[in-house]
């Protein structure tokens, strides 16, 4: 198996900056505009939709390729990622609960919501649309499907610190009460990702 | 009668998915570039929140308590993928459009939401009008932003050029455009509503 490091590179640049999952593709929204509005939730979402990210990038990857590929079956890959997440998110949700509570009081609610993430199915789909040709994995299309999904994982965190240390401050601020909330949540991404755009002229 | 027109009407703005609910957002700001985009996500959810609301509600009392949301997105995947087929092989050009986002309509929180809320515990007449109304509110949030967005970004609406000499303003059709557009408008709608009740 051949991997570009160049190939890589692309991967990062792309999915952390250009096409960050939440400011450029709009993936995993919700959760973006629900959870931000302190640092120490923020955080322990972006680690739990990081995680995720990454096992269903490699758990999708298998199943694709030596199930839905060799028995013609890549119509049913929309059932298939969505059975195989949810089916993981409750499995890591048992193994964290009885083996490390701190870590389950940590994560909170926040686990079970990952199953309805966008970011997550969208990453499965993305992965099989650019790294399968024809029905048929590319070179390295493991590792970059793996990379891609660390990459993701880390954009989406990325967009989480940064908005959650603004909202904090902005709890402090006197702002007009239609905007209050969500609106103001969205005039601020809305900002965020215009800045983000900067990171355009990246593209390789 | 009018049980079934208030089950219908409520989606379209007292509940209106998208800017009373805020649900189902991610969809709504990608695919909102143009009207024509937007009418099509549009039929496409209506078309899955009709389906799973209707056979939820038909299984819904031989749905075992403990599995249900693994059960409820079985069904809606299913509607998934026949929209995804049927629009891959009438309309390609629309799929292409649409992209992920037409997968990505299983994740939809509008779908789960209505069937875990609604459908779950209603007589299959009125989740079928529950659908409709909420597929219809969110068609027309759908085509009020992407009106909004097409027209100040791009100049057009439904790729009709309006005024010569308009100059449009792009960051509107960029993914920030679209974050802007939905935040504003849900502060004008906040601010009626406050109006409102002060009267």
């Amino acid at each position: 198996m051949q991997i570009n490091i160049a190939q890589l590179l692309a991967i990062f640049i792309s999915a952390v900056f250009v096409y960050n999952v939440i400011l450029s593709r709009f993936l995993g929204l919700c959760s973006f505009i629900a959870i931000s509005k302190e640092t120490k939730p923020a955080l322990a979402m972006s680690l739990a939709v990081m995680f995720v990210i990454t096992m269903s990038s490699i758990l999708t990857w298998f199943i694709y390729n030596y199930l839905l590929v060799p028995f013609n079956l890549t119509y049913l890959r929309t059932i298939a990622f969505i059975l195989v997440i949810a089916t993981f998110v409750q499995f890591v949700e048992m193994v964290i609960r009885k083996f490390a509570p701190p870590l389950y009081r940590f994560f909170g609610i926040y686990l079970p919501l990952i199953t309805v993430n966008c970011a997550v199915l969208g990453v499965a789909v993305l992965n099989t649309d650019m790294f399968f040709v024809n029905g048929k994995a590319a070179q390295g299309s493991f590792i970059y499907s793996l990379f891609q999904g660390v990459c993701v994982g880390l954009g989406y965190t990325l967009a989480m610190l940064l908005m959650s240390g603004i909202r904090e401050r902005l709890d402090l601020c006197d702002v007009p009460k239609a905007v209050k909330d969500f609106p103001l949540a969205f005039v601020i991404a809305s900002i965020m990702s215009l800045s983000f755009m900067g990171f355009n002229g990246f593209r390789f | 009668m009018k049980k079934y027109f208030y089950e219908f009407s409520k989606g379209i703005i007292r509940e209106n998915p998208t800017f009373v609910l805020v649900l189902g957002l991610c969809p709504t700001l990608a695919v909102s570039i143009s009207v024509i985009n937007g009418i099509g996500m549009g039929i496409a959810a209506t078309f899955v929140l009709l389906g799973s609301n209707i056979i939820i509600s038909l299984i819904k009392t031989v749905i075992p308590d403990r599995i249900r949301i693994p059960c409820f997105i079985v069904v809606i995947a299913t509607f998934v993928t026949i929209v995804e087929m049927t629009m891959k092989a009438y309309s390609p050009a629309l799929n292409r459009a649409l992209g992920i986002y037409v997968p990505l309509i299983v994740v939809n929180c509008i779908v789960l939401g209505r069937v875990e809320a609604y459908a779950q515990k209603a007589t299959v007449v009125n989740s079928f009008f529950d659908g409709l109304g909420m597929g219809l509110g969110f068609t027309l949030a759908l085509i009020l932003i992407s009106g909004i967005r097409e027209f100040l970004g791009a100049g057009k609406i439904l790729g009709h050029t309006l005024f010569k000499g308009f100059e449009p303003a792009f960051v509107l059709g960029m993914p920030s455009g679209a974050l802007l557009a939905i935040g504003l408008l849900l502060g004008f709608f906040n601010l009626i509503k406050m109006r409102k009740t002060c009267k």
